[in-house]
């Protein structure tokens, strides 16, 4: 009796040394989960999803708080992804928060720029260039086409130019070819 | 010599019939200075070369007109003397058909040579040799279009033993590299010494497929006191010129998977490459020229050696110009290469050969059937990968599965589409597969720096909060000392001046 006792206190004693030392020593930073939906988000920063961002929506997600279909940058891509990573069912795109378009990036007709400064302030990734009454400038590699700073721009003079096409993003199209159509005699 | 005879047998590949004898019936020819030079500014891998000249600028045969972006990336010279005509978009041979951007020159017919400057490269050493290679427009010839400095720079981290020099020419119809070893096959030898030595190699060995008896026949006689150049032929079967390839098939060495032939020792250059290193060394000219085949459906077929930018419409009518009118041109082989967007395109530096093709080359009959899953494509590929499971996946998008299949392994030869019997365009769906696996890539990436930039915005804008409320705070702080001394000085002056009014009165009483 005293021995099985003895036993297994001695094993819960090993135990939980082994679980808290490794709860210490391998304790995961931040949560995984939000950083992971983070990943699959586009990182657009619109706001589409009435979330300041893609970190709180991210964090929405993960709470329950938001649902997977509130982004329209992502896509039904993004919608997809989501879905499997969260393990739910797939649902389209909530019309909502608008619809997907192809990615534009914002240009500043630098004639009627007035040096204001509040599309700077608007730009969630700080790729506007400028500084009070001089020209501003869009950073074309940093703008992620969020339209943020077209509402606050006083004078109207930022445009969204679709990027087009050229040598050297173009891509391959999926193969598409006619299958023929074999003649088979029906015998009645 | 013995064991430099043997063979090593390649895994797949296929023999097809190689269309190359009406190409070589006569010599290379060459052209006029045509009315106009079209110049690409992308003509090779890596970035887009950045331009050197404007609008009107008179340029001087051989002078710089863009130079090399970075180290990935090459530069490029005029081909002749003349004047900057426009620097504008216009249709390149690319198989997107899209315009990019181009240099015209209006040739004045002159031809005048700037200042020629030959290497002493045992002067200035290997280092500064390569950063010379650099700026001189030299890429690999072979169709790749691989920056060369790249290539000799790299022994500076691994030892070369062996230049491996590429004389396979294994795509059918091309002969380019087959008439250049015939006519200019001094150059070549001397070239070969010289990157040799500039590698540090020990030994040549040149590959030639056993369909080029002649060159075989004119090198050997040429090679024959030089004890450290050897000549192997390979057997006719495509692709034995794929560089990983050609390797196995001379020293039996497997190049794995992820790492490039300098790690074994080992250095490949195409023919024609060689020869333009050795002319950009010995004679200091940068890359001016090239040899293009025009063959298939044309009256005269055979080899030029053309100015880059020739507009290809010229070569086209002097080789007596379409035997039946198809108006499509293929360039590369017909194994890798694409349809031309439009004959209105120029001479590039992987314009290796020209097809202009046959009515049944374009009604192709064979539409495709579905996969009877025969596994003759597996058979068939020369990298050993299985082309039917890359064909599944990449027909329904599932790039993940693909890459673990070793998609990007794939060098795209035809090879399976050219056993399929089902006439499924394989390569196609390769092609479309690696392409969106490449965009979704730099999404991701500009994603990840997206989001860095907003969690520092993020960052910034609270430290400048931070920041203006210790400002305001200390302002407040000192605004109220302010006031309160003031307000005790008042006070003080107050009680002064009532105890002066009280001594005052006192004394009056």
């Amino acid at each position: 009796m005293l021995t099985s006792i003895l036993i297994i206190l001695f094993l819960a004693i090993i135990i939980g040394l082994v679980l808290g030392f490794s709860s210490v020593k391998f304790k995961v930073e931040g949560n995984p989960i939000i950083d992971k939906i983070d990943s699959i988000l586009p990182q657009t920063q619109c706001g589409q999803c009435n979330y300041p961002g893609c970190k709180p929506y991210a964090t929405a997600i993960a709470k329950g708080d938001a649902d997977i279909n509130q982004c329209p940058p992502g896509g039904e891509k993004g919608v997809r992804a989501l879905a499997e990573l969260m393990g739910v069912d797939y649902k389209p795109l909530n019309e909502e928060h608008g619809a997907t378009k192809p990615k534009s990036i914002a240009f500043i007709d630098e004639e009627t720029c007035i040096g204001c400064t509040l599309c700077i302030q608007a730009c969630p990734v700080d790729a506007i260039l400028g500084a009070t009454k001089q020209m501003h400038t869009i950073i074309e590699k940093e703008c992620t086409g969020c339209e943020l700073c077209l509402s606050p721009c006083p004078v109207d003079c930022i445009a969204m130019e679709p990027i087009e096409e050229n040598a050297e993003n173009w891509k391959w199209k999926y193969p598409v070819y006619s299958i023929s159509t074999i003649k088979t005699k029906v015998n009645h | 010599m013995k064991l430099l005879d043997k063979i090593f047998k390649l895994n797949g590949g296929i023999q097809t019939e190689t269309n190359k004898k009406v190409s070589t019936k006569n010599p290379i020819k060459s052209l006029p200075i045509p009315s106009e030079l079209r110049l690409s500014l992308r003509q090779h891998i890596g970035n887009i070369a950045k331009l050197k000249v404007k609008v009107g600028d008179q340029v001087l045969k051989g002078e710089l007109i863009a130079e090399a972006d970075g180290n990935i990336s090459a530069a490029i010279h005029a081909p002749t003397s003349g004047k900057i005509k426009s620097i504008e978009k216009l249709l390149i041979p690319h198989p997107s058909g899209l315009p990019d951007f181009c240099v015209t020159i209006v040739p004045d017919k002159k031809d005048q040579w700037i200042k020629k400057t030959p290497i002493d490269w045992k002067k200035i050493g290997i280092e500064e040799t390569n950063k010379l290679l650099l700026n001189s427009g030299i890429v690999g010839l072979g169709g790749a279009a691989f920056p060369s400095h790249l290539k000799i720079g790299n022994n500076r981290k691994n030892l070369i033993n062996t230049l491996i020099v590429n004389a396979a020419e294994c795509e059918p119809y091309i002969t380019c590299d087959d008439m250049l070893m015939k006519e200019r096959s001094k150059d070549l030898i001397e070239g070969i010494k010289l990157v040799q030595s500039l590698l540090g190699a020990k030994e040549t060995i040149i590959g030639i497929e056993d369909n080029k008896p002649e060159s075989y026949e004119i090198i050997s006689k040429l090679i024959l006191k030089e004890s450290n150049i050897h000549i192997k032929i390979v057997p006719t079967i495509y692709p034995s010129g794929y560089a990983k390839s050609l390797i196995f098939l001379i020293n039996g060495i497997k190049i794995s998977k992820e790492k490039l032939p300098p790690e074994y020792g080992i250095q490949m250059f195409n023919v024609a490459t060689i020869i333009a290193i050795y002319k950009f060394i010995i004679h200091g000219e940068t890359s001016l020229s090239r040899i293009v085949t025009i063959t298939g459906n044309v009256k005269e077929p055979g080899n030029y050696d053309v100015l880059f930018g020739t507009p290809l419409d010229s070569l086209i009518k002097d080789a007596g110009g379409q035997k039946i009118k198809t108006n499509t041109f293929i360039m590369g082989g017909p194994m890798m290469g694409f349809k031309l967007p439009s004959i209105d395109v120029s001479v590039t530096k992987t314009m290796n050969c020209v097809i202009s093709a046959e009515p049944e080359m374009i009604d192709n009959k064979k539409e495709p059937l579905p996969c009877i899953r025969c596994s003759k494509c597996a058979e068939a590929c020369p990298v050993s990968l299985q082309p039917q499971e890359l064909y599944w996946f990449s027909k329904s998008d599932q790039f993940e599965k693909a890459q673990n299949y070793n998609l990007f392994d794939c060098i795209e030869c035809g090879c399976c589409s050219y056993v399929c019997p089902s006439n499924i365009p394989l390569v196609q769906f390769y092609r479309y597969a690696k392409s969106e696996i490449i965009a979704e890539s730099i999404i991701k990436e500009e994603a990840d720096i997206a989001r860095d930039r907003t969690d520092f915005r993020i960052l910034r804008l609270e430290r400048e909060k931070k920041e203006r409320a210790q400002r305001n705070a200390e302002r407040r702080a000192e605004n109220t000392n302010a006031e309160k001394s003031k307000l005790i000085e008042e006070k003080r002056a107050e009680i002064k001046a009532t105890l002066e009014r009280i001594e005052n009165n006192r004394e009056n009483e």
